[in-house]
């Protein structure tokens, strides 16, 4: 049985910043296990542009952003094992693996960072009638067969959902020379950021509807066509409302999931509002030694802020690797999130023992307009950050000093204040 | 005349009021950088985006490109067709150019992908 101190489960940018993290603190004996081919992660499919200004103040694309963090990886000598699949991992930290080149493996870990991503909602949870025509794909699959492997899949193009990927999943196959009829989106306002909807929609003269949905699919064999009917602010399909557009392809972009198989089997508590880990301020899970960061601990839209949660995921694990791998028992204090604060990650904070500042991450519930972001130790105000628009599609980054939270052993609260 | 813009600059998306006479800028207000402003400024005289694509290689792999500098944006069609049509041979590096200035625009365009 091979022993490493720490497996990183995912070679994405989650994994690797991880991995870089937990180098720099001096922990040595380190993997990453990948079950795709290569590093990179989903960014290998991301080839548009506008990653990496936060963490390298310029403009890269999704490859070449993953690029710099893979090369890091292999400067820094870290072992990593590609068409590696985790199978499983036990609350002692045993994780089973398995590969075409060693076969069912098993791997103990003194500390293991769990760094799968998310997944797309498939039509399958979106509930939506007619029958299973082929021509229907979740924007990250059309991604995937456009950019990595050369095949654009149609030629008439309807998406539901507005979320980034199928925005921009509307520009590529406009670029590649397919005609896209409209973006449905459910809800009143778009899910993706604003910049996509400029120059992925705007430019190319695509609708965006908005409160409308797909109610049918067409088509057997073969997809026809879709469906879309306005809704009412129940989200209920308003008779009479109903448009047929002949299609050959419907991309789905209506949310992401965090992949927490494993997380599950291995017994650690779900948040259900993030779909991912219940994390402490070093974003360990409430097994020890398991700790998680990026998209797999809740959805991001920032890569630059995925880099960043992780590097502290690393440096967390490092910290648990070379205190021998004692778990934290001082008792922590509850994150929780009020008024208009959908969730915060992490939602629990030791205080009495903190390595850094610790920031508070989290989604609004709606839009808000010239509005303050307060965090509150009882009546006592940490942090308060005044917005001139709050909106559910971005993720906020709030820090509360490391001094500040020192003596707080109260409960602490996240909410929207209006003006 | 006052135009609304979104900046494209980064994901913020800051919402600008533009304040314009006879095609010339006077105001921004409501950007929270520069950037945003230097956008409002060619977005009112002359808009220009990048182009992310796709150039299947010789060897039949897609390599991902990018124009290393925007280029005018309705040209963009003109410029995707351009850069579609480009020979490439595997191996290619990140950064590698693959056409010096695409169609006048004074535009590279660039590898964004280490293909062997």
């Amino acid at each position: 049985m091979r022993d490493f101190d720490i497996v990183i489960v995912g070679g994405g940018p989650a994994g690797m910043a991880a991995a870089i993290s937990a180098r720099e603190q001096g922990i040595e004996n380190i993997v990453i296990f990948e079950r795709d081919s290569e590093l990179g992660g989903i960014l290998n499919q991301c080839i548009h542009n506008g990653f990496g200004l936060r963490t390298f103040k310029e403009e890269l694309t999704g490859p070449e952003y993953a690029e710099r963090y893979a090369d890091k990886v292999r400067d820094m000598n870290i072992p990593y094992e590609t068409d590696t699949m985790v199978l499983d991992i036990s609350k002692d930290r045993v994780v089973t693996i398995l590969s075409r080149k060693r076969g069912v493996e098993e791997i103990r870990a003194k500390a293991v960072i769990l760094a799968m991503g998310c997944r797309e909602r498939p039509r399958g949870a979106l509930n939506i009638p007619g029958f299973r025509p082929q021509g229907v794909y979740t924007a990250g699959t059309a991604q995937k067969l456009v950019n990595c492997e050369g095949y654009v899949p149609g030629k008439e193009v309807v998406i539901l959902g507005s979320g980034d990927i199928g925005l921009i999943m509307a520009r590529r196959m406009t670029l590649e020379g397919a005609h896209v009829a409209a973006v449905a989106e459910l809800m009143p306002y778009s899910s993706g950021l604003k910049r996509n909807i400029v120059q992925c929609l705007d430019d190319f003269g695509i609708p965006l509807l908005l409160s409308h949905t797909v109610v049918d699919i067409k088509g057997k064999e073969k997809l026809e066509g879709v469906v879309i009917a306005e809704v009412d602010s129940t989200n209920t399909p308003i008779a009479g409302t109903e448009q047929f557009y002949p299609c050959d392809t419907l991309l789905l972009s209506c949310g992401l999931i965090p992949e927490n198989e494993l997380s599950k089997n291995c017994g650690i508590t779900l948040d259900p509002r993030t779909n991912g880990p219940v994390v402490d301020e070093g974003l360990e899970t409430d097994i020890d030694g398991v700790f998680a960061c990026g998209n797999v601990l809740h959805v991001h839209d920032l890569v630059d802020f995925v880099s960043e949660e992780s590097a502290r995921a690393g440096e967390s694990a490092a910290a648990f690797v070379k205190r021998g791998c004692t778990p934290d028992d001082t008792a922590a204090i509850k994150v929780v999130p009020k008024n208009g604060v959908r969730y915060t990650v992490p939602a629990e904070i030791h205080t009495s023992d903190l390595l850094g500042d610790v920031h508070i991450r989290f989604r609004v519930t709606g839009v808000f307009k010239d509005c303050s972001v307060v965090i509150k130790a009882g009546e006592e105000e940490l942090v308060r950050r005044k917005n001139r628009i709050l909106v559910p599609s971005e993720m906020l980054d709030i820090i509360i000093k490391k001094d500040k939270l020192a003596g707080v052993n109260c409960d602490i609260t996240a909410e929207i204040e209006e003006v | 005349m006052t135009r609304d813009l979104i900046c494209i600059n980064c994901p913020m998306g800051c919402e600008m009021t533009v304040e314009v006479e006879n095609g010339k800028v006077i105001s921004v207000s409501g950007n929270t950088c520069k950037r945003g402003e230097i956008y409002a400024e060619s977005e009112i005289s002359n808009p220009t985006r990048t182009i992310t694509t796709t150039v299947i290689s010789a060897e039949g792999r897609p390599v991902p490109v990018k124009t290393a500098q925007p280029v005018p944006k309705d040209k963009i069609s003109e410029c995707t067709a351009a850069i579609k049509a480009a020979e490439i041979h595997l191996p290619v590096k990140v950064g590698q150019v693959i056409i010096d200035d695409l169609l006048g625009t004074g535009s590279q365009v660039t590898v964004t992908k280490t293909v062997q």
